[in-house]
């Protein structure tokens, strides 16, 4: 597997070489990784790239996946326009 | 973990690194950076990523000016292998009062004096840079082409890549439990991975700066609050510069990366330290953003934070000295602007620590500024 062509994040297109290099340096967190690459950040909010970052983290720390964190969870769960959230809003003035 | 160092860094956001990077690039050796979790974690990392130059005091206004001119070259300065992801694509500040357009007509004056490159818009004018912009409810604008975006993450690792190559120890995910005074002196500090003995402290715990200044029994007039940013999913480029507003309470920015960034506050959060996210504020941002600039509405939000503002009294930063102990020093209370201010920050400290002449005399943002009544107000906060 070529590691400059496996895309790890599909929503910011973040490689498997980039994230390596970075653990490589020292930034071996998924917080730390996420603000220099944007891993996590896009539509998807980690939710089809954090294990695989976590995987990465673990094989090169030797840490277990079940030590290691995600980023903190935060809404919405899913993307909602803002304007249907101010339509509802609007209700309860 | 080093048993003793020259001098101990508190905080590790763009005030923090900055200062070490400073400090060493003036041949200071040994000095440590201590940062409870990552490297921007704090403030920096979940601030708004907005830099601008129209503020309502003139030591606000240089303050900004000196870093922004920093922040143009600051790639090639800190010798980063990334982009910090500078955009200079303006500040577009919204009046929706006659009472506020007088307050821009005097901030402008005061900009210009020092050579800051805004001015005073009609609201067609401002519809020409934001054509969507909804008019009805303003009364008029400001505007400086010069202020702009740049990336608070990597901004801040360009400085902390930059420090640690000049020798400067970083230590992540470490905790300062104490700091030891001996006869009134700073004598050592103790952190849950071991204890640093050093003559000089710098507080730069940004929210968590009363914290640190509580365990050298040095009070500090300042308080945290939180506020809360949202964020869109990326869409091509359709807005040059931030659209901001005091009295409408909002601030909104295209970020390069196409997302739409944007946040307010709110003068009813209890002042202490959390940074969970809350539904009124999705509601009243999302209500404020479909009437001001409606377009983007249609955008859907896919992510909200918050952070801390460090608040003074007078919305401008208490920099250097404290009265109580000798070798405390202070870089804190920056009341939500200090990711634009982090490079002269770090000047600044640098410069009090080492008796050198002054590059802009701070002098008057020491801490006895609020004891002797001497307080500026900075009018325009959101």
């Amino acid at each position: 597997m070529n590691d400059e062509n496996t895309i790890v994040c599909r929503c910011s297109d973040v490689t498997l070489k980039e994230v390596r290099d970075l653990i490589k340096q020292g930034y071996t967190t998924y917080d730390e990784i996420k603000r220099i690459t944007r891993i996590g950040m896009g539509p998807c909010q980690g939710k089809t790239c954090g294990q695989l970052v976590l995987r990465e983290i673990s094989a090169a720390t030797g840490k277990s996946i079940k030590e290691l964190k995600l980023h903190m969870n935060r809404p919405p769960v899913v993307g909602v326009k803002l304007d249907l959230i101010a339509e509802e809003a609007k209700k309860n003035d | 973990m080093i048993s003793s160092a020259e001098i101990v860094i508190i905080g590790g956001g763009i005030s923090g690194c900055s200062t070490a990077y400073n400090l060493a690039k003036k041949g200071v050796k040994n000095i440590a950076v201590i940062e409870k979790s990552y490297i921007t974690s704090g403030s920096t990392g979940r601030c708004g990523a907005g830099v601008r130059m129209q503020w309502g005091t003139e030591m606000n206004c240089k303050l900004a000016k000196k870093s922004i001119e920093f922040y143009e070259n600051a790639n090639d300065v800190l010798e980063y292998d990334g982009d910090v992801e500078f955009k200079q694509e303006g500040y577009l500040l919204i009046a929706s009062t006659d009472k506020e357009m007088d307050q821009f007509h005097e901030n402008v004056k005061i900009q210009n004096k020092l050579g800051i490159p805004s001015k005073i818009l009609t609201l067609d004018e401002a519809k020409e840079i934001v054509p969507y912009l909804n008019t009805d409810i303003l009364t008029g604008a400001s505007y400086c082409g010069k202020d702009g975006f740049l990336n608070p993450f990597l901004t801040t690792d360009a400085f902390y890549r930059a420090a640690k190559r000049l020798g400067v120890e970083f230590y992540t995910y470490t905790q300062v439990l104490d700091i030891k005074v001996e006869n009134g002196r700073v004598k050592s500090v103790i952190t849950n991975k071991g204890e640093i003995s050093t003559n000089i402290v710098v507080n730069a715990a940004g929210g968590y700066s009363k914290v640190i200044s509580d365990m050298v029994n040095s009070e500090l007039p300042v308080y945290s609050e939180r506020h809360q940013i949202l964020v869109t999913e990326p869409v091509e480029a359709m807005q040059a510069p931030m659209v901001m507003s005091f009295s409408l309470n909002l601030y909104c920015q295209q970020t390069p990366h196409g997302s739409f960034m944007m946040g307010r506050g709110d003068n009813r959060e209890p002042r202490d330290l959390r940074i969970t996210s809350s539904w009124e504020f999705l509601e009243q941002m999302a209500k404020t953003i479909t009437e001001v600039l409606p377009p983007i509405g249609k955008l859907r939000l896919i992510r909200q934070w918050a952070g801390l503002y460090n608040m003074t009294p007078d919305k401008q930063p208490i920099y250097g000295k404290v009265n109580e102990v000798e070798g405390f020093y202070l870089a804190v209370g920056f009341s939500g602007h200090g990711f634009m201010f982090g490079p002269l920050t770090g000047v600044i400290i640098s410069e009090m620590i080492l008796e050198e002449e002054p590059t802009i005399d701070a002098s008057m943002l020491n801490i006895n500024r609020f004891k002797e009544g001497n307080l500026i107000l900075e009018p325009s906060v959101v």
